[in-house]
């Protein structure tokens, strides 16, 4: 479970770790078929800086009949949290102003250079790679 | 003469990318004029904005049969109509998933959806996305809000709580509507909104 603060913090971020932070639902169909390849990209890259996060957005009674089974299923337990606010206007913006809050959508921070990079709709491996590697030079 | 070629190349994908952002750039800002359509209704019929007799505004919402967050608002959106059709703002719904990608959202099946839950607004299909891309609607449901003269003068969210209408606290497309039909200005015309992003068609 994580409010706004946990978003500010994660934009706020000076370290060196990699944030790549998904906004999706198991009600999505585009954003459950782009899960495997972040999964993919975190067991290439297994590097304690790079942290992959999976915000989900399902809905609050849908936790226990949806998301739980989801995740369980996909062993994806350590990245996934649950998106606890009720109103995304409070902090759409704040992820990317111009996000129209269309999922999924995700946003790479790396505090430490800088780095800020926001996609709204699916990334296919090889561009989540291209991204990736833009933190890395 | 290579090396112009490749010039050449990088000339053109300079356009095309530029192109690109011009596109996101149409989207319509608010006090912009919208695009009218003319589009096919579950009823067989086509519709446009201008067919629509003593509208003082014209509320259109891109939403579908399928996403849970169209799901979520569609009793509200039924209710909005009903409580301010009447005062000349009826909601104009508007599907814009390619029914190719998303069966759910087909026409059949919203021909269906509209009868099962007595849709007492007009549901109509863009085929061709054209009209979602003009209006730079990106995710359903997303609302627009267009004065007499089809301005945009609000965009985006229904209320502050998608999941529970009886905590709602904020109705962000009511109190625009509401200071509209007041003459007065609204306070909050930009609002964000999650929701299913467009099942655009594959190229």
């Amino acid at each position: 479970m994580i409010k706004v603060k946990q978003l500010q913090s994660w934009k706020a971020s000076v370290s060196d770790t990699l944030y790549i932070i998904n906004f999706w639902a198991t009600w999505c169909k585009p954003c459950v078929e782009e899960i495997p390849d972040l999964v993919k990209l975190s067991k290439n890259y297994s590097d304690p800086k790079i942290k992959i996060i999976l915000v989900s957005n399902d809905f609050k009674k849908h936790i226990q009949s949806h998301l739980i089974p989801f995740v369980k299923a996909n062993h994806i337990g350590s990245n996934v949290v649950f998106m606890d606010e009720p109103n995304p206007n409070d902090w759409i913006e704040l992820i990317d102003p111009n996000w129209s809050g269309a999922i999924p959508a995700t946003l790479f921070i790396k505090g430490n250079i800088g780095f800020s990079e926001f996609h709204e709709g699916v990334l296919t491996y090889q561009e989540l790679e291209a991204i990736l590697k833009k933190t890395r030079q | 003469m290579k090396k112009y070629f490749l010039s050449f190349l990088f000339v053109c994908y300079f356009y095309t990318s530029q192109h690109a952002q011009e596109i996101e750039k149409l989207a319509l800002a608010i006090g912009q004029t919208a695009p009218d359509f003319n589009l096919k209704g579950v009823d067989g019929k086509l519709h446009s904005l201008s067919s629509i007799k003593n509208a003082k505004g014209y509320l259109v919402v891109f939403t579908c049969n399928h996403c849970p967050f169209s799901q979520a608002y569609e009793k509200r959106i039924i209710a909005i109509h009903q409580k301010f059709a009447s005062k000349g703002v009826p909601v104009i719904a508007i599907n814009p998933n390619d029914g190719e990608r998303e069966p759910a959202d087909n026409f059949e099946n919203m021909i269906k959806r509209a009868k099962e839950q007595h849709y007492p607004f007009l549901y109509l299909l863009d085929a061709d996305q054209r009209i979602a891309k003009a209006y730079g609607a990106k995710r359903t449901p997303h609302v627009f809000l267009l004065d007499a003269n089809k301005k945009l003068i609000y965009t985006g969210a229904i209320d502050d709580n998608f999941e529970e209408p009886k905590e709602v606290k904020i109705k962000y497309l009511e109190n625009a509507i509401k200071a509209y039909l007041a003459k007065q200005s609204i306070n909050t015309p930009i609002t964000k909104a999650i929701g299913c992003g467009i099942k655009w068609k594959k190229n």
